[in-house]
């Protein structure tokens, strides 16, 4: 477990940072989400170490961290950095050798890694000679190629296509099954809540939700009901306790103010016909992220 | 977690492991550079054509043939500047100085108060005359023991090459340290290893280039004025190229640590010239200073103690034969202390400014972290 507890930094007048906690759990992958400027990159400096903290800890399994444990994480830094006229493999095997894998390993990694990203025909090329979306392939091998037991990643999907979205996505999937705690930020609201076990979202330097996203949903999400049958739903705003938000045709979207007036909307609805759905309206990472930030 | 990571594979480098990866990167990284190959051709080409100068103005030369008839070969005979080739009559000579064989024929004039006379082709042979002439002899009170324009061409080379290596590996240290801020890989580097070991492996892959060419170049020079004969010369500069070497070696290792520091403090390529330029001045001073005062032996003594200018000041004074055997060895420990101390200022500012892009970081606040 890595556990942020109570950040605080500031940069001259400006709070950067306000008593910031969470926790980044084995096995899952956490989306790190929040506007710009709300505190995500000074967060992530500070996991890694290239930035220090005014006031709390970061620990991983209990013990603050170290020199040594922050050699077994992998960071993507916000602005891209690699030599530009470096070969890829060169470049990253080069890496995975600082972090203290032997020669013949760190090859291994590296190739397997570059092949899985679908770098393998570009190994010799210097990195400036990429595209920009190979680039950002190329910088993601150089935050796994050590294999990290943690993952930091600020905004891994930037600039990537859907297709490549799917080989990091499922690269990061992979990490965190083999028990890497992974933290990672994104503006791309519907990546996160597709492939993201957890949650944090932060604005102005303060953490205005984190869980599960089962969490965040029975927390923040929606109380409103849908319905889909066959006829014309116009009945269902004779209902008692039932407000109609949304109508057309058959389909309706409703608040109800007691769960017996929702079960009687069901009810009804089977004594008139076929029911096609009954459900509870779905709410997106962006509905919460909206309502959590105001 | 980390601990139990440790396997054949996998396990946490030590320092000197970390230095010797990221030294190795500096020093493959320049020998693939092509700018870098071309720019040490034309220095070692250089250095090579003003051995073999050297040696064609320098050298001695041979002495003239002549052609002697008869009674003249007793006035050549032991003359060092001539050597006699023995005919039987003026015919004979004639022949041999028509095909350019000798340069003169010597015959036997009974009318010239010599007793000599001197038969050329189309000029008057004036060496093989001087060569023939009583001259008085000469003494010095004040002998020079240095021939002046050589000692001006001995300055001269030790001055550029310093100049020439300091600033090649002294610019190539401070782009390699701002091309890691500017391309913000830094921040992946100091995530993984710490600022210290970045700055040695740096100062150290760039100070074995140095080093290698500085040693090619000496031998390059040892070896010219070898093959070219130039064995007195040799002797008396064989020492002051290896002390050179010795200075050398110390020299650039604080200039390093110099420059790496100043580039710490820009995020900028193009900002690189600017924060090195004091770094640099301290390395051209010496260069013109033993260029305009190499026969001043006041400021060369000078310049010789201070550890900016010492690795050209002390073997120029060493080839004059104006140092006491002591005086390298002092000033080199003058040289080592300051070393330590560029080192330790060097690593202060460094890791004090790597994170901090933007602007210029100013060198109070690096100082003070």
């Amino acid at each position: 477990m890595l556990e942020l507890q109570h950040l605080g930094k500031r940069f001259g007048e400006r709070v950067a940072l306000d008593d910031v906690s969470f926790r980044v759990a084995p096995g899952r992958l956490t989306g790190f989400v929040g506007g710009n400027g709300a505190g995500k990159t000074t967060t992530m400096r500070i996991v890694l170490g290239v930035l220090g903290a005014d006031t709390g800890t970061v620990t991983l399994d209990g013990h603050p961290l170290g020199t040594a444990d922050r050699r077994s994480f992998g960071y993507m830094p916000e602005e891209r950095g690699l030599y530009p006229k470096m070969r890829v493999l060169e470049q990253t095997v080069y890496l995975a050798r600082l972090h203290g894998w032997s020669p013949a390993a760190a090859r291994r990694n590296a190739e397997e890694l570059l092949e899985r990203l679908g770098l393998a025909e570009r190994h010799d090329d210097p990195v400036e000679s990429l595209s920009l979306g190979n680039q950002q392939r190329a910088q993601i091998a150089a935050a796994l190629v050590h294999r990290p037991e943690v993952l930091v990643l600020d905004e891994p999907f930037s600039g990537l296509d859907p297709i490549a979205v799917e080989t990091v996505q499922s690269v990061l999937s992979d990490a965190a099954d083999s028990g890497a705690r992974v933290l990672f930020s994104s503006h791309q609201l519907d990546i996160v809540e597709r492939i993201c076990d957890d949650l944090v979202i932060i604005a102005a330097g303060r953490i205005r939700a984190a869980g599960s996203g089962e969490e965040l949903r029975a927390e923040h999400g929606s109380e409103r009901w849908e319905l889909l049958t066959d006829g014309d739903a116009g009945w269902v705003r004779e209902l008692p306790g039932i407000v109609v938000t949304d109508f057309d045709g058959g389909w309706a979207r409703f608040e109800a103010d007691s769960d017996a007036a929702r079960r009687a909307v069901l009810a009804e609805a089977l004594r008139r016909g076929e029911v096609a759905g009954f459900t509870r309206e779905h709410t997106t990472l962006a509905q919460i992220f909206k309502e959590v930030v105001q | 977690m980390s601990t139990s990571r440790s396997t054949a594979e996998l396990r946490t480098p030590k320092f000197t492991e970390t230095v010797g990866l990221i030294a190795g990167r500096e020093v493959t990284t320049r020998l693939r550079s092509k700018a870098f190959l071309i720019s040490t051709g034309i220095l070692m080409l250089a250095v090579l054509a003003s051995v073999v100068l050297g040696g064609i103005f320098g050298g001695k030369s041979d002495p003239a043939k002549v052609a002697v008839v008869g009674a003249a070969a007793t006035a050549v005979e032991g003359n060092p500047a001539l050597e006699a080739v023995p005919v039987d009559d003026q015919a004979a000579g004639e022949a041999l100085l028509r095909d350019g064989e000798v340069d003169a024929i010597i015959v036997p004039e009974a009318s010239d108060p010599t007793g000599l006379q001197v038969i050329g082709l189309d000029r008057a042979p004036g060496g093989v005359v001087q060569a023939l002439s009583a001259q008085p002899g000469v003494e010095l009170l004040d002998p020079a023991t240095v021939d002046p324009l050589l000692a001006y061409f001995i300055a001269f080379g030790f001055g550029i090459v310093f100049f020439m290596s300091a600033i090649t590996f002294g610019s190539t240290i401070a782009q390699s340290v701002v091309e890691e801020k500017q391309t913000r890989i830094i921040e992946i580097l100091l995530s993984t290893v710490s600022a210290r070991e970045l700055l040695t492996g740096k100062v150290i892959g760039n100070s074995v280039l140095a080093f290698g060419q500085i040693i090619a170049i000496a031998v390059l020079a040892l070896v010219g004025l070898l093959a070219t004969g130039q064995r007195v010369l040799l002797g008396v500069l064989g020492s002051s190229v290896i002390w050179f070497v010795v200075f050398f070696a110390i020299g650039f290792v604080m200039l390093a640590a110099l420059f790496a520091a100043s580039a710490a403090l820009v995020s900028r390529a193009e900002d690189v010239g600017s924060v090195t330029s004091p770094v640099t001045m301290l390395v051209m001073i010496p260069y013109f200073a033993v260029v305009f005062f190499f026969d001043n032996p006041t400021i060369l003594t000078v310049m010789s103690y201070i550890p900016f200018s010492a690795p050209v000041g002390m073997p120029v004074r060493i080839f004059l034969g104006q140092a006491e055997w002591w005086e390298p060895v002092l000033s080199l420990l003058i040289l080592v202390a300051t070393t330590l101390g560029a080192l330790a200022i060097g690593d202060r500012v460094y890791r004090n400014s790597l994170l901090r892009t933007g602007t210029r970081v100013k060198l109070a606040e690096a100082l003070r972290g």
